[in-house]
């Protein structure tokens, strides 16, 4: 006999909450394609799972008909991790933004991601503090003029994938709010791995950081200036694909095809390889010098920290099965008061 | 050839045993408390070391210290004064001779009181040399030459065998003492079995202390101290930290959930953090966190997930977790968080006792931010404590504050073991999954004790969210709306203050009425009521009151302070109860505070009573 278990469609994982973010802000379109990814994973609602931090993208979890817990700044994977361990069978998101994830969050972030708790951290990358109302963030560029920095912030940016890599990251991957379907697929190929799966969005604040994608959202130049990574295939761009990325020594460079240089020439691929300096050298390509790459940028299997400690608790359970609290009270040494 | 004197029959003893931190002395200590508990003593015990792992040895900094009171009557506290008092070195003999009785034994390792030991301590003269010890009766031994001869067969370098003469001074005292030699023995096999040589070692240094004084010390009198009468039942010996540990293990299994264990190492709270780690066949997780907050953090995210979260630091830790400590207060989550108290403020003294983190319990977070808070008052009693914390935790649905200290966690006494069945259960329901055409679930309605629904990520139709903004009532939805937060912030304060129905009344040890009450919470128990005893069989008008629930108090203790002319609260801090107690109740009380990061000696409590009642 088999049950009819009802289909959800993505209307069905939207909560009755009005959405607050500003009008036009890439949280809409990001919550768009998570409830579409959540209808096709299929899960029950009541199985999965949202915690955030503090911010505009930590109202996420509100706008979501699932579980969810919106926590205190940045400690959003520390709750999960917790959750988490207690309850394997449950599917937990972490939304989180760049300053919950990199500048008071940033402890946190660094142990969820080494320990490879089986959680999935999607952190909106806009390059500034909007719910404060636009101060520059830790991945700011350099010389971000603010209402904090009114001459130029002088602080150097974080890239957030090179320091998922730096963690032993298990799942690294990249993608943009606007870029709908490439998004839905980064969402779904997250959600498989089994481990901590970082992924940043590139997502716009029109209200506090316009423009700050531009390059690679706007029809004329994305082609130019992305490189989208696809497992085992050369690392091929440019509107008439003719450009790549060749290493020369462990140097990256951008080499132009033909004229004596073929696809076999250009660096390829490995999402699979458990040596992660090729991976991290790719979340290193910055525009204006390079293109920047979206997609996977790793997934590799990995002890699963959630896991691990449930088997401890389950091996210790297997080898005395008979074990009793009044066994545990009179441990040690014992006597009797007659 | 054996003591021809018979031992004096004496109703119990203190006795210190310090020494350098790498001499052994918590080891030689801890085996003396079992070995008396097993020989029908009751027991207190009173560690004091260096927050140092190996402050430079020999100096004043590195003295460690183990204090036991082994007694035939039932004893609250460690002991005041010491009655035998055995040192190793020149440093532990000038920073603990003054707490040496009139009278006392003094054993003194002689060959540590070179040059170069009077050196590391500071001392231009030996102090063993001249009158300055005439009042004691003076042991000196030659320790160290003693044990390299007694382990010499055994061809062990003289770092080893030095290693040894903690054995010889604990074999000496249970010579001095009487005591059965046959545990440590048995302690020793366990321990050192894997390595034969140093268990031989050992059990020859322990061996030749004990017949080190009956054949060169046959003159002097060796005492018997008997057998306690405990209540019949059976009775191990438990410390503070180790009867929380348990204690949390048992009030899982009584409310049929796991235990989940956030927790980051911190002095003197770690031994939390050990102790459950080791218990995983009980379905214990430990999960040691990056930090303080991701702790805390952690244990909100397991609470949410139906299990039993508890967190345990000390001060330093606890005023990191305070944000958290506020979201799990709003979200109305059942969670243990453990403050094992340390000298303050900031790093303070981390290896020594304090009660000065009542305020922070009370006051520390941002925004009305009401938590219970409970404290234990002795090492065994920290096992009911969890008990009853984790009750009140899931029958009002928020997290309590258990406030033990250092001097609660690492001390020892005996604990009269109870059986699982005879311990009440603790009943959690949670709400049950729900169909789309059933009534609309609400996280934030409320039972009779103004208790939320427990409602578990994986029910079906429960799907809701919670978070740190202020939420409307019932939908638990957020809401700005001025009305609304006064009631929500109103209603979490009434929702604790209704604890104080749900808790037993304060109970007072000694008259209804009469000239003073001594209140006391936590460890200082037993000191006061040590010394409220004596002072009523003296013929004083007096009282005892210990308050284990200090937020709320239970609802009977405002009459309770009206039946007395005077209330007298000791505490290791600067009159942080009394505060509170005079805010609350506009009854005068009167102060005796200490902050040396010692506990009260019985005495202090006893001379301040006198006054007072004179
Ligand atoms: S401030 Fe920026 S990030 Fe925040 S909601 Fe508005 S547009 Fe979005």
């Amino acid at each position: 006999m088999s049950i009819d278990l009802p289909v959800l469609k993505p209307a069905d994982f939207g909560s009755d909450q009005d959405v607050r973010w500003c009008p036009g802000c890439g949280d809409y379109s990001i919550l768009a394609q998570m409830k579409k990814t959540l209808a096709k994973i299929g899960d029950p609602r009541e199985n999965t799972v949202f915690i955030s931090g503090i911010g505009c993208s930590s109202r996420f979890p509100y706008y979501m008909n699932t579980y969810g817990l919106h926590s205190i700044h940045g400690r959003a994977p520390a709750f999960a991790t917790g959750l988490k361990v207690c309850r394997p069978d449950l599917k937990v998101w972490v939304i989180t933004g760049d300053g919950d994830a990199l500048s008071i969050g940033g402890n946190h972030l660094m142990h969820a991601i080494r320990r490879n708790v089986d959680i999935n951290i999607i952190l909106f990358n806009n390059r500034i503090y909007g719910l404060t109302k636009g101060q520059y963030s830790p991945t700011s560029e350099t010389g971000k003029i603010t209402k904090s920095s009114p001459v130029g912030s002088i602080d150097n940016p974080l890239t957030p994938l090179s320091l998922a890599m730096g963690c032993g990251a298990s799942f690294v991957a990249r993608s943009i709010d606007v870029n709908i379907k490439h998004l839905g697929q980064t969402l779904l190929r997250a959600s498989a791995h089994k481990g901590t799966s970082f992924v940043e969005v590139y997502q716009n604040c029109n209200i506090f950081n316009d423009g700050v994608w531009k390059y690679a959202t706007d029809r004329e130049s994305k082609t130019d200036n992305l490189i989208e990574l696809e497992h085992g295939k050369p690392l091929i761009f440019g509107k008439d694909r003719d450009k790549g990325i060749r290493l020369n020594s462990m140097t990256p460079e951008v080499v132009e095809l033909g004229k004596g240089i073929s696809e076999d020439d250009l660096l390829f691929h490995d999402e699979k390889s458990t040596e992660p300096s090729l991976a991290f050298l790719l979340s290193r390509l910055r525009q204006p010098e390079f293109p920047e790459a979206i997609g996977v940028f790793r997934d590799i299997a990995m002890p699963v920290y959630d896991e691990g400690v449930n088997q401890q608790v389950d091996q210790a359970q297997e080898a005395n099965p008979d074990s009793t609290l009044d066994e545990l009270f009179n441990s040690g040494t014992c006597w009797d008061v007659e | 050839m054996s003591t021809t004197t018979t031992p004096e029959k004496i109703t119990g003893a203190t006795i210190r045993f310090a020494g350098d931190s790498g001499d052994g002395m918590q080891l030689s200590g801890t085996q003396l408390t079992n070995t008396s508990a097993l020989a029908g003593n009751d027991v207190a015990t009173f560690p004091d070391f260096p927050a140092e792992i190996r402050a430079p040895r020999g100096t004043r900094a590195g003295v460690s210290g183990f204090q036991v009171q082994i007694a035939a009557e039932d004893i609250f506290t460690p002991g005041d004064q010491l009655d035998t008092l055995v040192v190793m070195n020149p440093a532990a003999l000038v920073t603990n001779i003054g707490d040496l009785k009139t009278g006392g034994t003094l054993i003194v390792n002689e060959d540590s009181f070179q040059a170069k030991d009077l050196r590391l301590a500071k001392l231009d003269e030996n102090p063993l040399d001249g009158v300055g010890l005439d009042e004691y009766r003076v042991i000196k031994i030659k320790m160290t030459l003693l044990t390299r001869t007694a382990v010499e067969e055994l061809g062990l370098s003289a770092k080893i065998a030095d290693r040894c003469k903690n054995f010889f001074a604990m074999g000496f005292v249970y010579w001095l003492y009487n005591r059965d030699l046959q545990p440590t023995l048995d302690f020793i096999q366990s321990k050192f079995g894997g390595m034969p040589d140093i268990a031989e070692a050992n059990e020859k240094s322990l061996k030749a202390g004990f017949n080190y004084g009956e054949t060169t010390e046959a003159a002097i009198s060796t005492y018997q101290v008997g057998q306690a009468t405990l209540p019949k039942g059976r009775y191990r010996n438990i410390m503070g930290n180790q009867a929380l540990a348990i204690g949390c293990i048992a009030a899982a299994k009584l409310s049929d959930r796991d235990l989940f264990l956030g927790s980051y190492p911190i002095t003197p709270a770690s031994d939390i953090l050990h102790e459950l780690s080791k218990h995983k066949e009980h379905g214990v997780r430990t999960f040691q966190a990056e930090d303080e907050i991701a702790a805390i953090c952690s244990v909100i995210g397991a609470a949410f997930a139906g299990h039993m979260g508890i967190t345990a630091s000390s001060g330093p830790g606890i005023a990191l977790k305070g944000e958290a400590m506020g979201l799990g207060m709003i979200l109305e989550l059942p969670m243990l968080i453990i403050n094992v108290q340390r000298g303050g403020p900031s790093t303070g003294l981390p290896t020594k006792t304090e009660q000065s983190d009542l305020y922070q319990a009370m006051y520390g977070r941002n925004g009305e931010s009401p938590l219970p808070v409970v404290a234990p008052q002795s090492p065994s009693d920290c096992f009911a404590t969890a008990i009853d914390a984790w009750r009140i935790a899931v029958t009002f649905m928020c997290p309590v504050i258990i406030l033990s200290d250092g001097y609660i966690a690492n001390g020892a006494e005996p604990w009269k073991i109870p059986t699982f069945d005879s311990l009440e259960k603790i009943e959690i329901t949670h709400p049950a999954p729900r169909e789309d055409d059933d009534p609309e679930f609400l996280p934030y309605s409320r039972d009779e004790n103004l208790a939320r629904p427990w409602a578990l990520p994986g029910t079906k139709g429960l799907e809701h969210r919670i978070g740190g903004l202020e939420k409307a009532a019932e939908t638990g939805d957020v809401s700005y709306d001025p009305d609304n937060h006064q009631a929500m912030c109103e209603l979490r304060q009434e929702k604790v203050d209704r604890i104080a129905d749900f808790i037993p009344p304060l109970e007072v040890c000694g008259p209804e009425k009469g000239d003073l009450l001594v209140l006391s919470w936590g460890g200082t128990y037993g000191a006061c009521r040590t010394a409220v005893t004596r002072a009523q069989s003296a013929g004083t008008s007096v009282a005892h009151a210990q308050l284990r629930f200090l937020n709320p108090f239970p609802s009977n203790l405002e009459e309770v302070l009206n039946n007395y002319d005077k209330v007298l609260i000791p505490e290791l801090n600067l009159g942080q109860l009394k505060a509170l107690i005079q805010a609350k109740y506009l009854v005068e009380c009167i102060g005796l505070n200490k902050v040396k990061g010692r506990p009260f000696a019985i005495v202090e409590i006893e001379q301040r009573i006198a006054e007072l009642t004179r």
